[in-house]
């Protein structure tokens, strides 16, 4: 491919830019904010990937991400984003994502849709068996017996991709459920 | 990070090692050339020549897996050159604290080693106490039994040439690192440390961590602008979920996960609430009880009563190490029934990642939640089997991204800021809180109603209440996180009604009078409201703190250990630069929030800046280590060659596992990283357009000498195989990797990206069914970055 990186990274920001505008010669450039925004809403993010947390503009139009661009306000990134963040774009508006329920029945070679109460109901029905039937309450531990309340049948893993307050929430769930068997990408 | 991002454009010297952040954290190199802009120089201690390295003013290579002697090596000489800021390390260290006659490193073993069980006994790893119980401590530096005295005999032995031996740095580059590091010694400069997974994914991660750490603590560069030792965090909110403790042995705010033999609430604060009769030490975690408490009023709500323990019981006690790998051998061994995985991809980013994928085969069910199809949620349609060969029923649930639900993370700097929902999630899609809403409404139900089910308080008593909406209402969550108060009360002089919003962790409470989520979050959702939501970008200062955007743990606080900044009169090291100072006339700290309000400490009733040590003094001698007091340096667990600093081949605090080999069948030594283009196991890069057309396909990067011993060219097939695996990835033969002479031979290394596997839109070779599924001593982190394998020209098929 001829194109450098940086001319492909800025054709795919064009692109996006453009949809604010109605396309004739006489609205000028892209380049103008206010041009390119206008009918636009707009609200703040920070990015997903690493670390660094710098912050981003999304602007919508009809319940539709338009356009996603880096914070200029943002103490940390001022305004710039890398090439993952520049396509964070392509993770909003993106045919590969996942929107519906899907199961997989035993040795099935398919997946199968279903919807969201059926499937929510199924799999709090398995934790729950398989809790109670791997639920260990005492253990004896040289000699002795403690109470330990530990569900041993399940193992729940992941959460680096999650908000705070839904690490919180599932936290507590997990407790709760005596699942001892909690790692997420922290330790990998 | 001890400091933050923005507080990198300070610094007088960057040490990136075990990091690359130009590739992997581009933004953050803003910071970096704005330092050297300022004059700052870089030094890239890296086992390739990588984007970083391309900046530097400095490069040296080093062998993947020889930081500590790396480091150890520059402690030596700094040690010996008397390059050391001594005010910082004679009053702020544990430099002259006096250890116990018993402790010995002899031939690579501390005292206390018990070689049956791969585990030292540490009783002799301890400090000698005077008449209050305190350690005994000589000021001069001098006693032999100082840990001062002790530190230098210990890395007496790694010399320059010693070290390069080992290493594979060239000599000249090595002593142009040292010197250029050792000269922040003095007060008034400053270097800092960027390091990632290059550092920690070791047998002895922790030690390489350490070592840096002592070293700044060495140079009185910890709690300074352009200081500290800063980890670079590979995922947007890894911060906040560690904070938020989703795993193994932690509870949120780093609270200590009950083990078996902590009976009752009160054994539990007993064991691990920390003890000090120092009246100069904070000690803050003799807070232990009250977040404890605040925590269980938060799961439990008014089921948990002072008479009940508030709820202890309902939480699951812990007999042993519980961690990735220990749960994947589990899984491997059919233990257990089912598996929620969510956001997360263990059959491409976990070690030995086929036996990872073979574990799944035995589940019952799998729950999987996510973005896009990943390898983890086909697992049973993976290459190589049969699908009717397996019984798991699995549900695949589209997840909710980023700017389609409202809610905080929190960056590497510990800044916690929020994220707005933008527009609906497509389709169907939910957010990963809709989810654990259901299940939690789902099993209560199904609980209160079963009269037989097992032990249900835990689950019907859970304090679960946060509105009627579609999902649960994360504003509620958050003012949970923070804590509130559960009845009117008088705290410190103040009046609190029933509701309030507790202002910080200050005020709470060990007797159920409040609640706190996470305790280290207290003070992020007060009566003022949000403060993760902040936009403020005011910045009084010019230092970059930035306080009125967003929130940062704790308290706000943006540089920690902030008090070891100062002398001790108060007045910072390098008042250029000050991150705070002491106001002689309103008796105050200026600048950032203090680590703790106490007057300087030449004052009396001060208190030690290291507020977190029972002792309050930063720990070059650290006595709780699973491996050692001091970091020493081991070989990996696989190594082209023997150890020769001493006879220890590998960490002896670490159980040597199967499925290695060291016989020399496999060469070369390898390594895993990342790119720019490609985040962690994939999928969030792999499904995009832009991202797949600039990085296609799975590569491994081989020096120009190896591939013309093997007859390659760049783009060739090749296939790479260890003792764990093979895998097929093109060819990228580079000057980028070189070959190092090592203990006098050459030893080849190889480099590989570890974000391809079967599915999504770029697929390749997964790169960590190759890596060895053996932890670190102190984390149980894997050792991904260090191993030994093969090349063979030709792809699998071929």
């Amino acid at each position: 491919m001829s194109v450098s990186r940086r001319n492909f990274l800025k054709g795919g920001g064009l692109a996006a830019g453009s949809i604010a505008l109605t396309g004739k010669p006489s609205q000028a450039s892209v380049d103008k904010p206010a041009l390119r925004t206008k009918g636009l809403q707009t609200s703040t993010t920070v990015c997903p990937y690493c670390a660094v947390g710098c912050g981003m503009i999304v602007h919508r139009k009809d319940g539709k991400i338009v356009n996603i661009e880096g914070d200029p306000e943002h103490p940390i990134n001022q305004g710039s984003l890398c090439s993952k963040g520049s396509a964070l774009f392509q993770v909003a508006n993106n045919e590969r994502r996942l929107t519906k329920v899907q199961y997989r029945a035993p040795k099935s070679d398919k997946w199968e849709e279903k919807s969201w109460d059926w499937a929510m109901e199924r799999i709090a029905k398995r934790m729950k068996d398989t809790r109670d039937r791997n639920f260990v309450k005492q253990e004896k531990i040289n000699g002795e017996m403690y109470t330990v309340n530990r569900n041993e049948g399940m193992a729940m893993i992941g959460a680096a991709a999650l908000d705070n307050e839904e690490c919180y929430l599932l936290g507590k769930f997990a407790r709760a459920m005596g699942v001892s068997y909690l790692e997420h990408q922290a330790r990998i | 990070m001890t400091n933050h991002w923005i507080d990198i454009q300070h610094a007088d010297v960057i040490m990136c090692i075990g990091s690359n952040p130009a590739e992997n954290h581009p933004i953050s190199f803003k910071y970096v050339e704005k330092a050297m802009d300022n004059g700052a120089k870089l030094i890239s201690v890296d086992p390739r020549y990588t984007r970083t390295s391309s900046k530097a003013d400095t490069y040296a290579q080093l062998r993947p897996g020889t930081d500590i002697a790396f480091i150890g090596g520059m402690m030596n000489y700094i040690l010996e050159n008397d390059l050391i800021h001594k005010e910082y390390v004679v009053n702020y260290t544990n430099a002259a604290f006096l250890v116990s006659d018993d402790y010995k490193f002899d031939d690579g073993l501390f005292s206390g080693y018990d070689s049956e069980n791969f585990k030292y006994s540490k009783e002799s790893w301890a400090y000698q106490l005077d008449a209050n119980g305190n350690p005994k401590r000589d000021d001069s530096l001098q006693n032999p039994r100082s840990v001062y005295q002790l530190l230098k005999q210990h890395y007496a032995r790694y010399t320059p040439e010693k070290v390069c031996e080992i290493t594979g740095t060239a000599i000249q580059d090595y002593m142009e690192v040292i010197r250029t590091f050792a000269a922040t010694g003095k007060a008034g400069k400053s270097a800092t440390i960027m390091y990632a997974m290059g550092t920690t994914q070791h047998t002895y991660g922790t030690q390489n961590v350490r070592s840096y750490a002592m070293m700044q603590l060495l140079l009185g560069n910890i709690g300074i602008a352009g200081g500290g030792i800063n980890a670079l965090r590979g995922e947007a909110n890894v911060q906040g979920s560690t904070d938020y403790a989703i795993l193994y042995h932690i509870l949120p705010g780093y609270l200590k996960v009950p083990t078996y033999d902590n009976k009752t609430l009160k054994a539990y604060n007993d064991k691990w609430t920390p003890k000090s009769n120092d009246p100069q030490s904070a000690n803050w975690w003799s807070n232990t009880p009250k977040y404890m408490a605040s925590l269980l009023k938060a799961y439990w709500g008014d089921a948990a009563t002072e008479q009940n323990d508030f709820c202890y019981d309902y939480l699951p006690k812990r007999s042993g190490n519980y961690s990735f790998i220990k749960l994947m051998e589990r899984l491997q061994n059919g233990g257990f029934e089912g598996l929620v995985c969510m956001g997360t991809n263990p059959i491409v980013g976990g070690p030995d990642a086929s036996a990872i994928a073979d574990g799944l085969d035995g589940l019952k069910w799998m729950v999987a939640a996510d973005l896009w199809e990943t390898e983890t949620s086909v697992f049973w349609k993976r290459p190589g089997v049969d699908p009717k060969t397996i019984d798991t029923e699995v549900f695949l649930l589209p997840a909710a991204s980023s700017v389609e639900k409202d809610g905080s993370i929190s960056n590497s700097g510990r800044w916690a800021q929020w994220r707005y929902k933008a527009v609906n999630p497509p389709g169907h899609a939910e957010s990963d809180a809709f989810m654990v809403d259901q299940w939690v409404k789902n099993l209560k139900k199904m609980y209160a109603e079963d009269k037989k089910a097992v032990f249900p308080g835990p689950i019907t008593d859970l304090d679960w209440n946060y509105g009627d909406g579609h999902e649960p209402s994360i504003d509620m969550v958050a003012r949970e996180c923070n804590g509130q108060f559960t009845r009117d009360v008088t705290i410190k002089g103040k009046t609190f009604k029933k509701g309030q919003q507790v202002p910080s962790f200050a005020f709470l409470q060990a007797d159920g009078s409040t609640t706190s989520g996470n305790w280290l979050y207290c003070n992020s959702y007060t009566e003022q409201g949000n403060m993760m939501q902040r936009r403020g970008q005011e910045d009084p200062t010019g230092m970059g703190f930035y306080h009125n955007w967003a929130w940062c743990w704790p308290v706000n606080r943006r540089v920690l250990y902030n008090r070891a900044s100062v002398d001790l009169n108060g007045k910072p090291w390098n008042p250029n630069k000050p991150i705070i100072s002491w106001n002689k006339v309103t008796r105050k700290w200026e600048g950032d929030v203090p680590d703790g309000g106490w007057a300087p400490m030449k004052e009396d009733g001060t208190k030690s800046p290291f507020i977190m040590l029972p002792e309050g003094y930063g720990r070059l001698f650290a006595g709780g280590m699973a491996d050692g007091p001091f970091p020493e340096h081991y070989e990996p667990m696989e190594s082209p060659v023997r150890n020769l600093m001493t006879k220890q081949q590998s960490n002896p605090a670490v159980a040597i596992p199967g499925k290695i080999d060291n016989s020399g069948k496999y060469p070369y030594v390898g390594t895993t990283y990342r790119v720019s283009e490609h985040w962690q196991a994939g999928a969030m890069t792999r499904n995009l357009p832009w991202l797949v057309e600039l990085v296609p396909d799975m590569f491994v990067e081989i020096s120009q000498g190896l591939a013309d011993w093997k007859g390659l060219k760049n783009g060739d097939m090749v296939t790479v195989t260890t003792e764990r695996g093979k895998i097929e990835a093109r060819a990228l033969v580079t000057s980028r990797i070189k070959p190092l002479r090592v203990s006098g031979k050459m030893v080849e290394q190889v480099g590989m990206p570890w974000h391809f596997g079967f599915n999504g839109l770029a697929t390749g070779g997964t790169a960590n069914v190759l890596t060895t599924a053996v932890g670190d001593a102190n984390t149980t982190i894997p050792e991904y970055k260090a191993f030994l394998c093969n090349i063979e020209k030709g792809g699998l098929k071929s």
